[in-house]
């Protein structure tokens, strides 16, 4: 059904009239041009649609737009503060936690969410918590090391 | 005058005046003297264009630019699949035309921009496109320096660069690079230079921060699923439900009832078009369609018999000696069959391209890893010539062999040229899955032999399908013979395979070394030795020995360790010029058959080192790719109809499967750079299998290694 959604978008409010059955990921990629956020399933298999709504992980591929609506969203083009990148992108960079980065937006979100929640997580945490997010290229030392980095200096600062 | 004709005419700027480009080719083409020209977008075009079969240009202009602020562009026909490539070409211009690493942009896989080249695979970048790339450089820094001597007067010898300024070393007069070209084209060669040595590497060794960090970390990396253009449309396609399926019939009325909805047809493709991607999928699920689904009985069961009966003809990759020689001085022959399933590439980012037309020019923004070709096959599928094609291939989202094959490039071509539009194609993954050119599934039969001594007697290897790639083995053996029947490159008869097979990382080797590796543990056991031990009682070559020796110290390997359900594991391979051992230690669930992998170590002897980190990516990435085709990937199927999906049926290694990795480079200074990014991958099956086998004393002669299969292993020992 068509209708005005309301919601706020990496920190911005936003109004969008859309058939609200539609999925998440194609209103950002193609309604909203962010295209940060992958396709790689579309059955929330994979985790590279990753985004954060309201403090957890949601799979954009198979949630519908009506489920924002009054929401707080955050994709990863939301994630850098001031033109600073946030302590989870600047590990991945240090690490080189990537090859080829499809993953990778998804990654950072999740790893997000993990650490609003423990402050210093174990590496059994991170590893239970990033479990369903998929990486193909086999980045997955360097993504716990980046994360167990972030954990670290976000305690700093 | 045609379009041609008035770019031949259009004046172009030389040093000293300008001359139409018709004139240039003149000019140049009879080599009478050498001078600059400089035009806006051709400028990075080779001058002209190769007859025949084409190979890379010989001209370095066509790799790199100097530009007026001094800032070099390199160009490169090879793409950014993750391997890196991004990161380490750079790397060998900056060190042989002697600038700072960090004043070199590139510009990859662009056909209108970027010097022809076959395509980003086979762990090739490195060690086969490196030395032309290093040579352009070089030549260019020796025109740069005869430039800069009559430009200071001085002679060449006393000349030296840093960081693109080239300083007389008695005066101190010192000229940049960038003042002496001007930002033009640099039209002088002299041919032959020699490359920086070794001992000169200034660049080489280091592990810069990777040049696609920061897009991929902030999400602005722009992949061909991400290009956006006014009125693009993105289309679905309708699909069979097997392969070799035929439309009977199809009724396409209540899709075209959605409202902004397009469906069009031209034979076999029929696509719903719609602005959103989602909209256009929904309208597609409206179409009803009726396919003739022939019969073919195998199925991932049966395929192992049929592929045995229906293989080509043996041909004899390796020959010396007498087999029968060889057994009668064997004191045990151990005979075995290995089977290894199709495995599907499954990159995160699916197969896809945006393209559009526009003044009879194709552009088409592709994730492929073989631009070039692709840029082939595009002209001849819409019937237009080359140069009125451009491909562009921006971020690619893993490839591992599946994108060589780029059919979504001509889906969305076509589809632009029947809409009259752009159209962007993003393949979902169950048409990943079902397009994708699997590894193909293969058997290997051996039979060898070891005397008394624990020498190796003999040696009889047949592989059916993998292919013979590194099929011939490196041990000290005698009496051998390697024959090879079929393989993943087209040389199979039709209806050998169900559906498409292809390159997958690392092809035949990983087949070839899973078969060979776990068969020399199994003598290893016949002659009562450690594996390792016994792997340096048949080996004399010695980059492997040290490989090997190396892998053992780094793992403290110790013979015949035995704890309960925990296991350790070595093979040894040498792909693309690289050495590699692996080890491993493994715990198995004897209840569930689980496999948890613990630990792996992993020692690499590629030559000389590009890049380190950047190996280091490719080796902890091969060793967890490889724990998924030795454990979990397979390809189900019935008859032509692709089984899996996705991936709740399709495991791809995760997080909780993490091993601890540990990697080791060995420097080896005399060797050229050779391959990485597949090399350290084709262990992966042999190393777990034989450390299954110490762990529980089951041996596994089928991949993938899956619970079920461990527990069958199990019950038979």
């Amino acid at each position: 059904m068509r209708r005005t959604i309301s919601f706020t978008l990496n920190g911005k409010p936003t109004r969008l009239a859309v058939d609200d059955e539609r999925m998440l990921l194609w209103i950002l990629r193609y309604d909203l041009g962010l295209t940060g956020t992958k396709y790689g399933c579309g059955e929330g298999l994979c985790g590279a649609c990753t985004v954060v709504v309201d403090n957890e992980t949601v799979r954009a591929c198979s949630t519908p737009i009506s489920e924002v609506a009054g929401k707080s969203m955050l994709t990863i083009e939301g994630l850098e503060h001031e033109g600073k990148l946030h302590a989870i992108q600047q590990a991945f960079l240090r690490h080189n936690a990537f090859q080829c980065g499809y993953c990778t937006s998804g990654m950072i979100l999740s790893a997000y969410v993990l650490l609003q929640k423990a402050s210093r997580p174990t590496t059994a945490e991170i590893i239970r918590h990033m479990d369903d997010n998929l990486c193909r290229c086999g980045s997955h030392t360097r993504i716990v090391e980046a994360i167990q980095e972030a954990a670290g200096s976000k305690e700093r600062g | 005058m045609s379009a041609q004709d008035k770019w031949e005419n259009e004046a172009i700027e030389v040093a000293g005046g300008k001359v139409s480009r018709r004139e240039f080719f003149g000019l140049t083409g009879s080599g009478l003297f050498v001078f600059f020209w400089a035009g806006p977008g051709e400028f990075f075009q080779e001058p002209a264009r190769l007859p025949g079969r084409p190979s890379y240009p010989e001209d370095f202009n066509a790799y790199l630019r100097i530009g007026a602020e001094g800032r070099v562009t390199c160009f490169v026909g090879k793409v950014e699949l993750g391997q890196g490539a991004m990161t380490s070409l750079p790397m060998l211009l900056a060190e042989e035309l002697d600038v700072a690493l960090d004043s070199v942009d590139i510009v990859m896989g662009d056909t209108d921009l970027c010097p022809w080249d076959m395509g980003t695979f086979g762990s090739l970048s490195i060690r086969q496109f490196g030395p032309v790339l290093r040579k352009a450089g070089a030549e260019a820094r020796g025109v740069l320096l005869q430039m800069a001597a009559e430009r200071l007067n001085v002679p060449v010898d006393r000349l030296k660069v840093n960081a693109g300024v080239v300083t007389d070393s008695s005066t101190g007069k010192h000229v940049p690079y960038a003042e002496l070209v001007q930002g033009k084209r640099i039209e002088r060669h002299i041919g032959k230079v020699e490359l920086k040595p070794v001992s000169s590497f200034v660049v080489h060794g280091k592990s810069p921060v990777r040049r696609d960090a920061l897009e991929k970390v902030t999400g602005k990396a722009r992949y061909a699923g991400d290009v956006r253009l006014p009125g693009m449309l993105n289309a679905r396609i309708l699909r069979p439900p097997a392969h070799g399926a035929v439309l009977k019939q199809v009724d396409t009325s209540a899709a075209e009832k959605v409202e902004g909805v397009r469906i069009v047809r031209e034979g076999d493709l029929i696509a719903v078009l719609h602005e959103h991607r989602d909209v256009a999928e929904r309208a597609k699920t409206l179409i009803k369609a009726e396919y003739d689904n022939p019969k073919v009985a195998v199925d991932d069961r049966t395929i192992f018999d049929h592929l045995l009966k229906n293989a080509p003809q043996p041909q004899v990759v390796d020959e010396r000696g007498s087999l029968t020689e060889g057994e009668k001085l064997s004191a045990a022959i151990v005979e075995e069959t290995y089977l290894n399933s199709y495995v599907a590439h499954a990159p995160m980012e699916t197969h896809s391209a945006t393209a559009t037309i526009e003044n009879e020019k194709v552009t088409v923004w592709a994730g492929t890893q073989t631009p070039f070709p692709v840029k082939q096959q595009l002209a001849e599928a819409l019937q237009v010539a080359p140069e009125k094609v451009r491909v562009i291939v921006p971020y690619v989202g893993g490839g591992f062999g599946g994108k060589s094959a780029s059919r979504q490039a001509i889906e969305a071509a076509r589809l632009a040229k029947l809409t009259g539009k752009p159209v962007q194609v993003v393949w979902d993954r169950s048409e990943e899955f079902f397009f994708d050119t699997f590894r193909p599934a293969a058997v290997v039969k051996i039979r060898s032999g070891v005397d008394a001594l624990g020498k190796l007697t003999f040696w009889d290897f047949k592989v059916f399908c993998a292919g013979d790639r590194e099929a011939k083995q490196f041990y000290d053996i005698p009496h051998q013979r390697t024959v090879s029947a079929g393989g993943w490159f087209g040389e199979n008869p039709a209806g050998l395979h169900p559906f498409a097979i292809g390159p997958w990382r690392a092809p035949s080797v990983n087949t070839n070394t899973f078969a060979r590796e776990s068969h020399i543990d199994i003598l290893a056991g016949k002659a009562g030795m450690d594996p390792v031990e016994f792997r340096l009682k048949n080996l004399s070559d010695k980059r492997m020995r040290t490989v090997l020796q190396t892998a053992a110290h780094q793992f403290g390997w110790k013979p015949a360790q035995k704890q309960k359900r925990l296991g350790v594991g070595v093979s040894c391979a040498i792909y693309s010029g690289t050495y590699v051992a692996t080890m491993a230690e493994v715990a198995v669930d004897e209840r569930t058959g689980t496999v948890q992998v613990k630990r792996v170590v992993c020692v690499q002897d590629q030559g000389v080192t590009v890049n380190p980190d950047g190996s280091r990516q490719q080796m902890e990435g091969s060793i967890m790719m490889g724990l998924g085709y030795a454990l979990a990937e397979e390809v189900r199927f019935r008859g032509r109809e692709i089984l899996d999906h996705n991936f709740d049926s399709y495991e791809i290694p995760r997080f909780s499967w993490l091993p601890r990795i540990e990697t080791v480079l060995v420097d080896n200074p005399e060797v050229p750079a050779s391959g990485c990014g597949e090399p350290p991958i084709v262990n992966m099956g042999a190393v777990l299998a034989n450390a299954i086998y110490d762990a529980v004393g089951a041996r596994l002669l089928q991949l993938p290694m899956t619970p079920a299969r461990v527990k069958a292993a199990l019950q038979r020992s």
